[in-house]
């Protein structure tokens, strides 16, 4: 068949269709090398014609998109958990994602287009690790956690340590992102997700921010930043935020904190942007992102517009 | 490496062997012999390959074949009846939606997808909807132009 000749045939590979989670995780201890987890295949499918999957042996695809069990979102008391296979399409229509952590909708509705976001997942739109994934910010500036499950083990690990560089986690050989917990927040709390591409549509993040603001008395008394594509991984502005708390709220001193962000990105040039429009976007948009989150968090994605 | 596969395309029922490394699109294109499916980019990105899995729209390019055990596929060739054009492709027609039609098949797919799931639009709701389907001949004006002119034939029942 044509395709499987030339620069961009999918090489050879073996495919494992576990059923259960348990039945995967003991494929992954047993085959050990060369396993690569497929759900929604947006992101493996094209690496795979373009030579990123090596392997000195066999290449195992492990699909686990028949997992029925990490295919959820579930509201528990004060706490959202949400199935490391659900399609984001799933996540951005979901009722109770919308009505509680927003931001989030808001990420996987924007990211890609509508084909992408009916097939990739969250889990691998974390376990892909770009510094510009879309899901990332949100979450970050959420404080979600991640389960990992491995053979007769678990551990819930903070987003914020997940990502230890570009496309890499602390994911370590056996292990499969099972799920995302992510805490509800108060009602009260403004957010904003704002995404900066080359176009408006269907495109890769050149900045992407999300804020999340609690004010008390007109007081900055909990406020979150996280930035996509402005760094090795996705962040959040520590600095940025503790300068704020304690603030009372103005447009210099959201224009201030905003400024702050700038030291602590550290961008690269790609062929998407340079190094030193991102730093200077990452002010700008992070500075409408605070702002729109007093005015009703409204969603914006924009290129170019005003 | 081979697997078995079963689906059911456009109604009717296959089972097939399939190479581990070909995709959704290579076996409907291929095997099936179902040509409206196009092979565009390759890589998720025009949306030229676009089928309906499971009634969702996605790009057939992106799919292993493999993962498709037990999936409906829908192709343009499945909202025919007999050798009636759908609606939706008579108003692509009418409204001048196709030029030279590479794109038509997967912009159809996702326009059916769109108009039988969301009930109330507007144009920019219907310009994201489509921001997988990439046209290089109509600038979008028509296929936007089509797709609503579509959506009154749905609401006065002329649809399937």
């Amino acid at each position: 068949m044509r395709n499987f000749v030339g620069l961009r045939a999918i090489p050879e590979m073996e495919y494992h269709r576990p059923i259960a989670l348990e039945q995967a995780l003991k494929l992954l201890s047993e085959l050990k090398e060369g396993c690569k987890i497929i759900a929604g295949g947006t992101d493996l499918v094209p690496a795979a014609r373009r030579g990123r999957m090596s392997s000195s042996g066999h290449i195992h695809i492990i699909d686990i998109s028949s997992i029925k069990d990490l295919d959820y979102i579930i509201k528990e008391d004060d706490m959202i958990r949400i199935g490391a296979i659900t399609r984001l399409s799933e996540v951005g229509a979901s009722t109770v994602v919308k009505e509680h952590v927003s931001i989030l909708a808001e990420a996987a509705s924007q990211l890609g287009s509508l084909q992408v976001r009916n097939l990739g997942t969250i889990g691998g739109n974390l376990c892909n690790a770009s510094p510009a994934a879309d899901t990332a910010p949100p979450l970050l500036a959420l404080d979600a956690r991640v389960n990992i499950r491995g053979i007769g083990k678990q551990r819930l690990v903070p987003l914020k340590e997940f990502f230890t560089g570009p496309g890499e986690t602390i994911l370590a050989p056996g292990e499969i992102l099972a799920e995302v917990q992510i805490p509800i927040t108060e009602p009260t709390a403004g957010s904003c997700f704002i995404k900066l591409g080359r176009r408006n549509a269907f495109t890769l993040s050149i900045v992407s921010v999300a804020t999340l603001v609690k004010v008390k008395d007109g007081i900055f008394d909990d406020v979150r930043i996280a930035l996509g594509a402005v760094a090795p991984t996705p962040i959040r502005a520590s600095r940025a935020e503790e300068h704020l708390t304690g603030k009372k709220v103005s447009e210099q001193v959201i224009d201030d904190g905003a400024k702050v962000v700038t030291s602590e990105v550290k961008p690269i040039s790609d062929v998407r942007a340079s190094a030193q429009y991102r730093k200077d976007m990452s002010y700008i948009v992070t500075k409408r992102a605070l702002t729109m989150c007093f005015n009703g968090g409204q969603v914006t994605s924009f290129a170019g517009k005003g | 490496m081979k697997v078995p596969i079963k689906t059911k395309v456009n109604g009717k029922l296959y089972e097939q062997e399939v190479e581990v490394r070909s995709t959704l699109l290579d076996i409907l294109r291929d095997e099936l012999k179902i040509k409206s499916v196009h092979r565009g980019c390759e890589d998720g990105e025009c949306g030229a390959c676009t089928v309906l899995l499971n009634g969702k729209p996605v790009c057939s390019c992106l799919v292993l074949a493999a993962q498709v055990d037990g999936a409906e596929i829908t192709t343009v060739e499945g909202l025919l009846k007999g050798d009636e054009l759908h609606p939706l492709m008579l108003a692509f027609i009418e409204n001048h939606a196709v030029q030279c039609g590479y794109c038509t098949p997967g912009v159809i797919m996702t326009a059916y997808s769109l108009l039988n799931n969301l009930t109330d639009f507007t144009d920019e709701d219907l310009r994201r909807g489509i921001e997988g389907n990439l046209c290089r001949c109509t600038g979008y004006i028509h296929i936007i132009k089509a797709i609503k002119a579509a959506k009154k034939c749905k609401d006065s029942g002329n649809w399937w």
